[in-house]
């Protein structure tokens, strides 16, 4: 009896309380609910037209298409064929794909490196400091897809130039000077072909760091003043303060727009691989299904990679946690 | 002994008005200032740099100005001068005839001859627009609930924001094209179509204004040729319904979150609500507004610089944009502006030693003209780019 008594008081206790818990659950599941809602169009997105789209882009990879007369097509599973048939049918992907690779290699850290100095250049105050932020954004608006197909016309065929002479950037700086340059220094041949390289593309490197420019910017628009105050009163030197308050604060940015390049330069047109896969969609009867093959073997790999360099990076990236 | 001297001497006063003081002290003598300011190593070191600086920034600013200014010379050469090596960047015999061919150009679509630039024109003006609009607003939309919401599946929600940034779209391309020729929700249209096909198409049935609605829509291509409105809406969805050549997958897309680097602008407006603090939100719920009042009426305005930062990008990325256009525009129906690129004006025809880099430069011609207004834009809205970007305080966090 006394049992049973306490019992029920014991429930009677036990149920307001959990009567007022869930008042504070619905509270939260009502925020809750209107995340929900605010991510819907993604959401409806994702199910209608994303996932299937990528459900479908993978049966085509493993598959063969034939058109039906009157519209309509019919797929047939063919499994890894498609991949076999990328790799050891066709003589020039593999090797596309690992000059491709190079390529983001080479292009990844010259980009991240040119954009970080040129938003240190642009964040000092200076003459004409409006001017140049708005030259060196012009090819963050101006400079994609169709622009980008427009101008390698430009160069490559050497528009309104005469005979022997090459492009803009070649007209700056011969390659031939900085080679001998570095041959003096006794540097390995390694590098100094890196370097020539990037001396050659510095155009590509130049047009294609706009946004990371402004990512940049604005990371070292965040650092408190304060901090370089607190450095000028202890003496600091203006290469000190870079290497040990600048970059460290700013390290975030890095594995941001490192990650970004890599997604960047290898969704871009002008990629070599890119237009490698482009060429074998439009040719010949099979040639979407093996190219949407191609595509995923790639994009298997720069995951690998995107994924490497973000273990790598972030190791090393400092965060300044303002608040917890 | 000097200095002390110095300190205790109050300045006399030379002349006085209401706001303006004019005051005389002794102070070390000219001579002596600028030697301490200007001969010094650091000094020295400070002009080199600014020099540098500028040398560099000057440099840089003319590889990326380059191209547009042998675009211009080359727009404005004569065919003589193409000919004629000692010509360089400055024309001869200036002519502004490139640009009038280009823009009297005319061609034949849907059986009406039409200016193809203006054509062009409205056309990517009006799907850049309609898009633009859209992306910005459903990614701020997107971007609020992910940033300032905490529900299960956020991180799983912008883990998948971040891929679809990550995969190529020419991974999609075919599929994509596939999903909208044949577009279907789960077979339900085509399980519908049975019950929904009785439409009689009779056309004489349908009133003036069902008519008039049909035409404009067809006008700023909206309307799929399956779907036709008459007083019995009639369907036929046999075979999933034909998008291509409307701007309905390019609308789709947008208003999902999916199209052209929404992935890059969800992000970034995700930093930017997350610097926003929640103080502000949450004395707008005791003041009794709704989630979704506050978005509209304090967070958006709020953001405005970097909403037109966003609305810049996307507006112009797809004006320029080369790949859904070709994908979902294959036909020549549609004329956007990568269809006229390759335009070359019957008037402007040559042969001979020129004509490769003539047509070359006819071609840059069309592509001046096409990132025209694109200029025009980025002049007025460039303020904005920096303004947006210095107050998102991108963390990377």
């Amino acid at each position: 009896m006394a049992k049973d008594v306490k019992k029920n008081t014991k429930a009677e206790i036990a149920a307001p309380k959990k009567t007022k818990k869930r008042k504070i659950v619905s509270l939260d599941k009502k925020k809750a609910r209107a995340g929900w809602f605010f991510v819907l169009p993604f959401i409806i997105g994702c199910i209608l037209i994303y996932i299937p789209v990528i459900f479908d882009s993978f049966i085509y990879s493993v598959s063969e298409v034939e058109n039906i007369r009157g519209g309509g097509y019919e797929l047939h599973f063919v499994g890894i064929e498609n991949y076999r048939a990328a790799f050891f049918d066709d003589p020039n992907f593999a090797q596309t794909l690992v000059k491709g690779l190079q390529q983001l290699i080479f292009d990844v850290p010259a980009i991240v490196i040119f954009s970080l100095f040129m938003a240190v250049l642009l964040n000092q105050k200076m003459m004409g400091r409006a001017f140049f932020r708005a030259v060196f954004f012009v090819p963050v608006i101006l400079s994609t897809g169709l622009m980008e197909s427009i101008e390698a016309i430009d160069i490559s065929e050497e528009v309104e130039m005469g005979e022997g002479e090459k492009s803009a950037t070649a007209e700056i700086v011969s390659a031939m000077d900085i080679e001998v340059l570095f041959s003096y220094m006794k540097i390995g041949t390694g590098l100094v072909e890196y370097v020539t390289q990037l001396i050659n593309s510095i155009y590509n490197i130049v047009n294609r760091s706009g946004v990371q420019m402004l990512i940049f910017l604005s990371g070292l628009q965040s650092i408190s003043p304060a901090i370089y105050e607190a450095c000028s009163i202890d003496g600091a030197s203006g290469w000190e303060t870079f290497w040990k308050v600048t970059f460290p604060m700013i390290s975030p940015m890095i594995l941001v727009n490192g990650v970004y390049t890599i997604i960047d330069s290898f969704t871009s047109e002008s990629n070599l691989v890119m237009t490698y896969i482009n060429g074998v969609y439009g040719s010949g009867s099979n040639g979407n299904v093996l190219s949407t093959a191609m595509a995923w073997t790639y994009f298997t790999i720069v995951i690998l990679i995107i994924s490497a360099v973000a273990a790598l990076f972030s190791a090393y990236v400092f965060y300044q946690r303002r608040d917890s | 002994m000097d200095s002390t001297k110095n300190l205790n001497t109050a300045p006399t006063v030379m002349k006085e008005t209401k706001n303006k003081i004019r005051v005389d002290f002794e102070r070390t003598d000219l001579k002596t200032r600028l030697k301490a300011k200007f001969v010094s190593a650091a000094f020295v070191g400070k002009i080199i740099f600014y020099i540098f600086r500028l040398v560099l920034l000057v440099g840089l600013a003319y590889i990326i100005l380059y191209p547009f200014i042998t675009k211009i010379a080359g727009s404005i050469m004569s065919k003589t001068d193409f000919a004629d090596i000692t010509v360089r960047l400055i024309p001869r015999n200036p002519t502004l005839d490139t640009y009038k061919a280009l823009l009297a150009e005319t061609d034949t679509i849907n059986g009406k001859i039409v200016p193809i630039y203006w054509t062009a024109f409205k056309n990517t003006l009006t799907l850049s627009l309609i898009t633009a609009v859209i992306q910005t607003f459903t990614c701020c939309l997107i971007a609020y609930g992910l940033a300032k919401f905490k529900f299960k599946g956020n991180g799983i929600i912008f883990a998948i924001v971040v891929l679809t940034m990550v995969i190529p779209h020419s991974t999609l391309q075919l599929s994509l094209y596939m999903n909208f020729r044949y577009f279907d929700i789960f077979g339900i249209f085509k399980f519908l179509s049975g019950g929904l096909s009785f439409g009689h198409r009779d056309e004489t049935l349908n009133a003036g204004w069902i008519n008039a609605l049909n035409d404009i829509l067809a006008q700023i291509n909206l309307l799929p040729d399956q779907i036709k409105f008459s007083k019995t809406f009639s369907l036929n969805f046999a075979q999933g319904t034909n998008f291509i050549n409307t701007y309905i997958p390019m609308i789709m897309l947008s208003a999902t979150g999916l199209a052209f680097k929404n992935g890059l602008y969800i992000f970034m407006l995700r930093q930017f609500f997350r610097g926003v603090p929640d103080s502000l939100e949450e004395s707008a719920y005791i003041d009794g507004s709704g989630t979704f009042r506050t978005f509209l009426q304090i967070i958006l305005p709020m953001s405005v610089p970097m909403m037109i930062t966003v609305f810049l990008f996307s507006f112009s990325w797809q004006w320029t944009d080369d790949f859904y256009t070709t994908l979902f525009f294959p036909a020549d129906r549609v004329l956007l502006m990568p269809d006229i690129v390759d335009v070359i004006p019957a008037s402007l025809q040559t042969a001979g030693a020129v004509k490769a880099v003539f047509e070359t430069a006819i071609r840059n011609t069309s592509g001046l003209l096409i990132i025209a207004p694109l200029i025009v834009m980025y002049l007025f809205c460039q303020r904005y780019i920096i303004q947006g970007i210095e107050r998102s305080g991108i963390t990377g966090e």
